[in-house]
């Protein structure tokens, strides 16, 4: 025992030799001594950001491996961008085996923190805000991952994003959870990702609650192998504030998940109340494209047992009305196109006992005008695959003590 | 360019008759090597730093060059004495190890030239390092700003800018493909016939590298700009609009590049229409997309998003992202007449 106390003193001694604090107090030249700090810090070292609001005028960047950058607390240390003028995000990671933990972003002019290329990151206890609430004005994504391996964002909270909240992209080994996502057009959106979870979330007052989606001409696609599991995703109603262009754009008002092209993705034991245009819609990508290696239509996406209210009586779609009339009231849960890829695994099954509707759309890109709504007749029952090893790496847990 | 070698010559020859007594010291190549100098002195490559004579460093200019708030660039090169570049096609000139990029950002003319930051491009066994120096008010040196800054300044046409130094990491935001620090101007294509044979008969660089396609020369823009539209009318507008993007955008969008993930790929090579823009619907442009459908919508510059986030000065829409807080009017109107033109289909 003693020569085990022994042991552990020497490594954390050692440990204590090598990384450095860098310790950044709020005030006059914050953007500098801050920007600097990251720029110095060795791999291991941890910079740290005293209680404050940090009031800075241009984009912070880091691209040093193994670095943490610490706040007092996600309403303690708030880094203030009101007043930026310059860059494309608030911060941008761009180095590996970074943690991002307990502390704020305000009001970036574009993306919150984007962390592109960078392997192995953690977000943890990170908010990011845009205090005017949904605005078209406001910066597109809130947390901002992109074309990276190994990324758990655990405990953040993001608002009044005009694109995602917490979007992540073109990227593998994904884990998002216990997060709260709001007032956002899209809450979370997984897109052209792999192996991805999407767990224990609270995501309200979005335009659209999750969205896992695969898109074209672009340099990672083939989106699939998603758990969207145990997530609270309700009243998601707000009026689309995404500018136009965007796919978001596209979203519905009153969304709960929504899968678009993507293979494998598997929802179950969400509460899903208060959506009231599709709790749950399944389609595949609606524009035309130019891109022979993209497929365009959902496959194996399995809706499994969820809790709905089953109130879904104000849809935000042409006809609407008339719609809920013809359907009695309420349309079912589960909104489908109708499309299948010829040839290959069914794009939805349903395995638990949420009713659906079809737009028996015939072919891909189909204008809504054509449809053809009527009630779905489940395609299949669907089979297991293997979802071992999805998510963030095991080892990025032990950063969040 | 011939002018400019000449000069260059004189300046050392004259230097050398002159004041032979007085030798400038050479320049230091152990803090190419390695070290983060605090002042721009420490390397010893200009004799004279207000006028930036360099007895060493061999100045070159693009042929069409990045626009950075209408900053006018002083370039040189340095290679370690003995060494020489390798030609490698239209592309980048590849430096030996102690090789360094000079990069000297001045508004105004004559004595009224105001230096404001120096970026250098230092050549490590390890790979490239981006330094950025920002110059004293005396002028007489430039130190270390690692983090950047920015500085309100009188540009010489009455404009007054808020002017962004890069920082560190920024430099490399610009730099880097696939990870690695790489430089991105002194491609062969963008550098005159004359200025790659004078470097070959001088022995910097090991040969006359074969470039097929030359970047336009941007001078004749500039030079004719109300007769832009007829001096580069027809199927000159094409090349002088791709290589405006070849060197204001590609570094960034291009596969490997800082945005890479955008699919849009501006590189001068890039032939595929859609992979440069044309009716390519944005990704991840949230709200710089300005509610527009489309990268590029031939015959309608108004319904393109990439004419609309170059029009744009506002952090989070305007194109580039960094170094730019004023519009680039001349290329905004080459890139108009471009999109203009093209075929609708």
């Amino acid at each position: 025992m003693i020569r085990f106390t022994f042991a552990a003193l020497a490594l954390s001694s050692a440990t204590m030799a090598y990384a450095e604090t860098h310790t950044i107090a709020p005030g006059e030249g914050a953007q500098e001594r801050l920007q600097e700090a990251l720029i110095l810090a060795e791999p291991g070292d941890e910079v740290v950001l005293e209680a404050g609001r940090f009031t800075l005028t241009d984009g912070l960047s880091l691209d040093v491996d193994g670095v943490t950058v610490r706040g007092a607390g996600m309403e303690q240390s708030v880094l203030d961008f009101t007043a930026q003028a310059g860059a494309g995000e608030g911060l941008l990671v761009t180095s590996d085996e970074v943690t991002l933990r307990d502390f704020a972003l305000e009001n970036p002019k574009g993306d919150g923190i984007k962390s592109k290329g960078a392997d192995n990151i953690v977000y943890h206890r990170i908010r990011v805000t845009w205090t005017n609430g949904p605005d078209a004005s406001n910066g597109a994504y809130g947390i901002y991952p992109v074309e990276s391996t190994g990324i758990l964002i655990d405990g953040t909270e993001v608002s009044g994003a005009s694109d995602a909240g917490i979007y992540v992209g073109q990227s593998s080994k994904i884990t998002v959870r216990n997060s709260v996502a709001t007032d956002n057009v899209a809450g979370i959106e997984i897109e052209n990702s792999r192996d991805a979870i999407v767990t224990q979330n609270y995501v309200s007052r979005n335009t659209g609650g999750i969205l896992v989606f695969d898109l074209p001409n672009l340099p990672v696609m083939n989106g699939g192998n998603v758990r969207v599991t145990n997530n609270l995703v309700s009243g998601n109603n707000t009026p689309n504030f995404a500018p136009e262009g965007n796919i978001v754009a596209a979203v519905p008002r009153g969304t709960g998940i929504m899968v678009m092209a993507n293979e494998k993705v598997w929802i179950e034991g969400n509460v899903v109340h208060d959506n009231p245009t599709a709790p749950f819609a399944i389609l595949a990508y609606t524009q035309s494209y130019n891109d022979t290696r993209y497929n365009p239509y959902p496959r194996q996406v399995v809706i499994a047992q969820n809790n709905i209210d089953g109130e879904v009586n104000d849809p935000d779609l042409p006809g609407g009305e008339l719609l809920v009339a013809a359907f009695g009231g309420n349309l079912p849960s589960i909104l489908w196109d109708g499309l299948n890829q010829e040839g290959a695994q069914p794009a939805l099954a349903v395995t638990g006992d949420i009713p659906g509707w079809s737009l028996n759309l015939s072919r891909q890109s189909q204008s809504l005008a054509e449809a053809q709504p009527g009630p779905l007749n489940p395609t299949g029952s669907g089979e297991a695959w293997d979802m071992d090893g999805i998510g963030a790496p095991a080892e990025l847990e032990a950063r969040l003590k | 360019m011939m002018r400019h070698w000449l000069l260059f010559l004189a300046a050392c020859c004259g230097l050398a008759g002159a004041i032979s007594a007085r030798t400038p010291a050479p320049v230091n190549d152990a803090a190419i090597l390695d070290g983060t100098p605090r002042m721009l002195s420490e390397f010893r490559f200009f004799f004279r730093p207000r006028s930036q004579s360099s007895h060493s460093a061999i100045p070159y200019e693009l042929r069409t060059p990045l626009y950075s708030d209408g900053a006018d660039k002083l370039r040189f090169a340095y290679i370690p004495a003995g060494e020489q570049a390798i030609a490698d096609g239209d592309g980048l000139l590849q430096f030996p190890v102690g090789s360094a990029l000079i990069k000297t950002f001045a508004f105004g003319e004559g004595p009224d030239r105001r230096l404001i930051e120096t970026r250098v491009l230092l050549h490590r066994e390890a790979g490239w390092v981006a330094l950025p120096y920002i110059w004293n008010d005396e002028q007489t040196d430039a130190r270390l700003a690692l983090a950047g800054g920015r500085i309100a300044l009188t540009r010489p046409d009455g404009a007054e800018i808020s002017y962004r130094i890069p920082n560190k990491n920024q430099c490399k935001q610009c730099h880097v493909k696939d990870g690695a620090v790489i430089p991105i101007g002194p491609k062969a294509r963008n550098l005159s016939a004359e200025w790659l044979e004078q470097a070959v008969e001088w022995n910097r660089l090991d040969q006359v590298p074969d470039v097929e396609r030359r970047i336009p020369n941007w001078q004749t823009v500039t030079d004719h700009h109300a007769e832009a539209d007829e001096a580069s009318g027809g199927a000159d507008i094409d090349a002088f609009a791709r290589g405006y993007l070849d060197v204001n955008c590609a570094h960034c969008h291009m596969p490997g590049g800082s945005a890479s993930n955008s699919g849009l790929d501006l590189r001068w090579e890039q032939d595929d229409p859609v992979a440069y823009g044309v009716h390519k619907p944005p990704v991840a442009a949230g709200r710089g997309a300005g509610g527009l459908l489309v990268s590029i919508e031939p015959g309608a510059p108004e319904r393109s998003i990439l004419f609309h986030r170059m029009a744009s000065t506002e952090p989070g829409v305007a194109m580039p992202e960094l170094g730019k807080s004023t519009v680039d009017d001349i290329g905004l109107e080459v890139i108009r007449t471009w999109i203009s033109a093209m075929e609708t289909q």
